[in-house]
């Protein structure tokens, strides 16, 4: 049993088949408690106000909207590296996710800047990084929808992941040297003293599991149906040299 | 190499079109900006660096497209890689080739517009330096980004989309050098962020754009 398996289409679609309705389920359940929980069984910060409760959307989708880079990275590598079709294929799936997920975290930001910041947008390093992975994001899609023949465009799709990856870390460091941060540095690390309170984190620890099942449930869903896509061309094609 | 790089340098110098329309591009938006936000010579002095900037590098992405489209519509570019030469170096001289007709044009004359826009004194040297360090990575990144796009009929939107964010880095620390030598700032940290940025671009990208271009060809 090793995980090069489910590089076999047939296998991935049974097993993730099997699996989907069990994640779809944690998904939902993880994400509606964290939520509940977060927004209506927490104390209101004593600064903030109740504002502090879009944090339960906004950090998990900040966590997920970069994991989601990474996890096409990688995905892109395996595809180079072994030449498997549904690792390009989830690379592909991944991208509108993470996409989306980063407009969540830029929009949720943008709210709760405006009655905090008193502004709706900042030029600040962590608030342009995120709209440039955006920027990254966006010419991925675009580049795998330009391209017809799908191999080529898994090639080209996956080295530009792999330079865009170079190039989004890069800028991330230049934009904080090119501007001082207003935005707050991160509120839950490991090796850090003091860390948000218990009542805060305990929800959004559960939040960020429910974005990242979520997240899994859509990627395998969505990876589901672009192998079926894959095979539907494939039969399509084959219909019309018979016929 | 050198043959491949002069050939490329003779069609852009006399094919026409190409080789001056980077040229006038930079020259428009730059004259184009007063315009905009109105003729106060402060505020277009405080503005200046980042406006040349941001206009050498628009006239840089414009004539990516020639780069290699040209050489792959009427097949030369399966010639060249068919060629003993290996990919990279082609690549690497299309890279060249792109820098000197578009890029050291740009760099040229940008002191020349700087005295449109009241760039400060002491700005024209160090614009010019950062030009000149920040453009061969405008070049080289640009090249990848029109490898990627060769082979598509309307890749010329597609290539600004993905080169451009690309670019930031390299726009970012070159337009910090520009704006610190206008403030008559030290200039030191973000000189070397830049030079060090072209310097691992054309170590590296070359490599990434003859891979896709291989791609491409297959």
């Amino acid at each position: 049993m090793s995980f090069w398996e489910y590089a076999n289409p047939r296998k991935f679609l049974t097993t993730s088949e099997r699996v989907l309705p069990l994640v779809w389920g944690l998904a939902a359940i993880t994400t509606l408690v964290g939520l509940v929980w977060g927004f209506f069984f927490t104390p209101d910060d004593f600064r903030m106000g109740s504002t502090v409760k879009i944090i339960f959307l906004h950090v998990p989708s900040a966590l997920m909207a970069i994991n989601a880079w990474f996890m096409m990275l990688l995905a892109s590598i395996i595809w180079i590296v072994r030449r498997h079709h549904v690792s390009a294929l989830a690379a592909k799936a991944a991208a509108p996710v993470g996409a989306i997920m980063t407009v969540i975290a830029l929009v949720t930001g943008a709210i709760w800047g405006q009655p905090m910041w008193g502004t709706w947008w900042e030029w600040d390093p962590r608030l342009t990084s995120f709209l440039v992975l955006f920027l990254f994001y966006l010419g991925y899609i675009a580049l795998w929808e330009a391209i017809e023949d799908p191999d080529t465009a898994a090639d080209l799709t996956s080295i530009l992941c792999l330079v865009g990856s170079v190039f989004a870390v890069l800028s991330r460091y230049a934009v904080l040297f090119w501007n001082q941060g207003l935005h707050q540095g991160a509120s839950l690390s490991l090796d850090k003293e003091e860390n948000i309170a218990d009542v805060f984190s305990n929800p959004l620890y559960v939040c960020m599991v429910g974005f990242a099942l979520l997240f899994l449930a859509l990627v395998l869903y969505r990876t589901g149906t672009e192998i079926r896509l894959r095979r539907m061309k494939a039969l399509i094609a084959r219909e019309r040299l018979e016929g | 190499m050198i043959a491949l790089l002069y050939r490329d340098l003779q069609l852009a110098f006399r094919a026409g079109g190409g080789f001056g329309l980077g040229l006038a591009f930079f020259l428009i938006v730059v004259v184009l900006v007063p315009f905009a936000v109105g003729p106060q010579s402060e505020l277009l002095a405080r503005i200046a660096p980042g406006v040349l900037w941001i206009g050498a590098l628009l006239a840089c992405l414009l004539s990516l497209d020639r780069v290699l489209a040209l050489d792959w519509e009427d097949g030369s570019l399966d010639l060249l890689a068919t060629a003993p030469l290996p990919l990279e170096a082609i690549v690497t001289m299309k890279s060249c080739a792109h820098w000197i007709t578009t890029a050291l044009p740009l760099v040229v004359i940008s002191p020349l517009l700087g005295v449109l826009l009241h760039l400060p004194g002491g700005g024209y040297l160090w614009l010019v330096i950062s030009l000149l360090l920040g453009t061969p990575a405008l070049s080289v990144i640009g090249t990848f980004g029109a490898a990627l796009t060769v082979g598509l009929k309307r890749g010329g939107l597609l290539l600004s989309l993905l080169v451009l964010p690309l670019y930031v880095p390299t726009l970012i620390f070159g337009a910090e050098v520009a704006r610190r030598g206008a403030a008559g700032l030290a200039v030191e940290t973000p000189l070397l962020m830049l030079a060090g940025i072209s310097a691992a671009s054309l170590a590296v990208l070359p490599f990434a754009s003859a891979a896709v271009l291989r791609i491409n060809l297959r």
